[in-house]
């Protein structure tokens, strides 16, 4: 027999209001009005991903070689001043990256993607850069002491080791990406922040937010994706997720 | 064997040229342990690791069984040697196998031949094989990782291995527990093995010939006996300790100080008879009572035998405290400080008595090497007091 318990109470509680907000959006429209956006979402959610995806690979493929070469030995007296120049470019507005590379590359996709590119790269060269340098000089001492070549130490066991740090990177710098994407809009690329700042010029709240809310769920799905890449991808013994 | 001929190594540091490494020339014969020994900044890492060159020479040459290494290359070189170090070194991105693979994967050995190296490499060090092969080294205790470290070093047989520290961060009980199994191995193995340590206890037990360094300089180059008989300066004295002839106790065997001359009776003779040889041998309180076939049964005191009259085996005591000729003479003066007697009976594999070993005899044996040696030069290594040299 089903008793009424407290948490029954609350559930019950729940579906009610549930049940209150759909008779409520169903008799002021909002749903409709959300309907009616579809198309639009979809169309700009496709290119607002597209956005991300090329800026944030080409953006993985320079900096995970540009961290790499910069933790090498022999790089180590221009690295420090290296990762101060990215660490000083972090700090700039993407918004002001977007606009000067806007002025120099005019409007359209291609700025964009080199803007976004740009705010993308730097999280993950540091990354990169911080997970291989602190790979423990005991373990490149014996890798080294076993006759890998210096590639082979690099490949097996230094990437091996920094891969975790390297993907929290790679986490960090994608969830800057998808929130950023919308600000492409102003500078004339597209993506979801077409129906952002175009709700915001209209003061209409529900295309304002069927430019955010999937804008949101993008961030959390894309966060997500790279979360169980690493899962799988980091080797179980330096994978804290699967110890 | 392995020979270093006026390898020197000198640091280029902000304070000025630091020598590390003095022109140090030394050869370790083929399946003997050499252990590095003195305190630390004294220039036994570097040495040690210049044979592989993780340090590069500044000059000077590295022969592995008589050929000059100058010409190899790096990796070669350090394929065919095998490299234990302190912090272990275990990849922890790979399992146990593929940590002990990885070696002869390098030297390009086919899959079959490597997976069943690694299981006979597991039996070796004693560890399960299926229990352990695909586990990663952070699920394996300290004292398992090091024994995997040896394994990783040892996986694709080179004639030569370099330790540095191996056994140093594992606690006391273990470290004495890894040291026996790794002699045991070494046994069958033969390997010329390079061996860096800080601690003369482990040096004397592990080592075939101790080497100590000091300053950058190679100070003395012996035998452990012979380090701790005839220490060459009063460095080396001082780094052995004031202790240093009873560390010898652990080195000597019975079998290199027993006497066949000792004094016994059987159950037949009269108890005349055993005060009699009590008094000829000299010893003051009993004398041991054998069978027929030599072995002892028990003792018959001196008080006993001078106020009672008959035969011994009527009264005899406890079978006294025998020490058998492999025993070396930590064991028997042990013994002797134990149960407060002098001399103690020796017996071989059967049990029988083949002779004694007496308290005179070890204490002559420690002090004549002393004295033999006291007056001799001690000039030679002795160490220019040069800047403070440090190590790395």
């Amino acid at each position: 027999m089903p008793t009424l318990n407290l948490s029954g109470a609350m559930r019950l509680l729940v579906l009610v209001a549930v049940f209150m907000a759909g008779i409520w959006s169903q008799s002021s429209g909002v749903i409709d009005d959300f309907i009616f956006y579809l198309p639009d979402i979809q169309y700009l959610a496709v290119q607002h991903l597209w956005l991300t995806a090329i800026s944030g690979s080409l953006a993985i493929l320079v900096a995970i070689p540009l961290g790499t070469l910069l933790s090498r030995p022999s790089m180590a007296r221009v690295a420090e001043s290296a990762m101060q120049v990215l660490n000083v470019g972090t700090t700039i507005p993407t918004l002001a990256v977007l606009a000067l590379s806007m002025s120099f590359l005019g409007i359209g996709t291609v700025p964009a993607v080199f803007g976004l590119f740009v705010a993308t790269l730097l999280p993950i060269t540091r990354n990169t850069y911080t997970g291989l340098k602190g790979v423990s000089p005991a373990l490149k001492e014996a890798a080294a002491g076993i006759g890998m070549s210096p590639g082979q130490r690099l490949m097996r066991v230094e990437l091996p080791n920094a891969l975790y740090v390297i993907f929290a990177g790679i986490r960090t710098a994608l969830a800057i990406n998808v929130g950023t994407v919308p600000l492409a809009f102003l500078i004339g690329a597209g993506g979801l922040g077409e129906l952002i700042f175009t709700g915001i010029d209209l003061y209409d709240p529900v295309m304002m937010l069927s430019g955010a809310i999937p804008t949101a769920l993008l961030a959390i799905v894309v966060d997500m994706l790279i979360a169980i890449t690493a899962f799988l991808v980091v080797p179980r013994g330096v994978n804290p997720s699967r110890a | 064997m392995i020979r270093l001929d006026n390898l020197t190594k000198v640091f280029d540091t902000p304070k000025g040229a630091v020598t590390a490494a003095d022109h140090i020339s030394m050869e370790v014969p083929t399946g003997e342990i050499c252990i590095l020994l003195g305190p630390s900044g004294c220039g036994k890492t570097t040495t040690l690791k210049m044979i592989n060159r993780i340090i590069r020479p500044t000059s000077g040459k590295v022969f592995i069984n008589g050929e000059d290494t100058t010409s190899l290359d790096t990796q070669d070189l350090r394929r065919s040697i095998g490299y234990v170090i302190q912090q272990i070194g275990l990849f922890p991105n790979m399992t146990i196998e593929e940590n002990i693979t990885v070696v002869p994967k390098l030297l390009g050995w086919d899959k079959a031949k490597y997976k069943e190296r690694a299981r006979e490499m597991m039996r070796m060090i004693a560890l399960e094989p299926d229990a352990f092969l695909k586990r990663y080294p952070s699920e394996l205790s300290g004292g398992q990782q090091q024994r995997i470290g040896v394994a990783r070093a040892l996986a694709a047989d080179p004639p030569v291995m370099l330790m540095d520290e191996p056994f140093g961060a594992i606690d006391p009980i273990n470290r004495a527990v890894i040291q026996d199994e790794f002699l045991k191995m070494q046994q069958d193995l033969k390997k010329t093995i390079m061996f860096v340590s800080h601690d003369i206890d482990e040096a004397i037990k592990m080592g075939d010939r101790i080497a100590i360094f000091r300053e950058g300089k190679l100070v003395q180059y012996s035998q452990p006996d012979e380090l701790l008989a005839a220490p060459k300066n009063e460095f080396v004295e001082s780094f052995l300790g004031e202790d240093r002839a009873l560390k010898r106790l652990n080195l000597v065997k019975v079998r290199d100080l027993a006497s066949e001359d000792i004094g016994l009776v059987r159950p037949d003779d009269t108890l005349e008879t055993a005060l009699a040889r009590i008094g000829d041998y000299g010893y003051q309180t009993s004398i041991v009572m054998v069978n027929a076939k030599r072995q002892p049964v028990g003792i018959i005191s001196a008080a006993v035998a001078r106020t009672t009259k008959g035969h011994c085996r009527d009264h005899f005591q406890s079978v006294p405290v025998v020490v058998s000729l492999d025993d070396d003479l930590r064991k028997v003066a042990s013994l002797m400080f134990s149960n407060d007697m002098t001399w103690v009976p020796c017996v071989d594999d059967e049990g029988r008595i083949v002779g004694q070993i007496t308290q005179r005899s070890i204490t002559h044996h420690l002090g004549s090497r002393y004295r033999a040696h006291s007056g001799a030069d001690d000039t030679v290594g002795e160490a220019s007091p040069s800047s403070s040299a440090s190590e790395e």
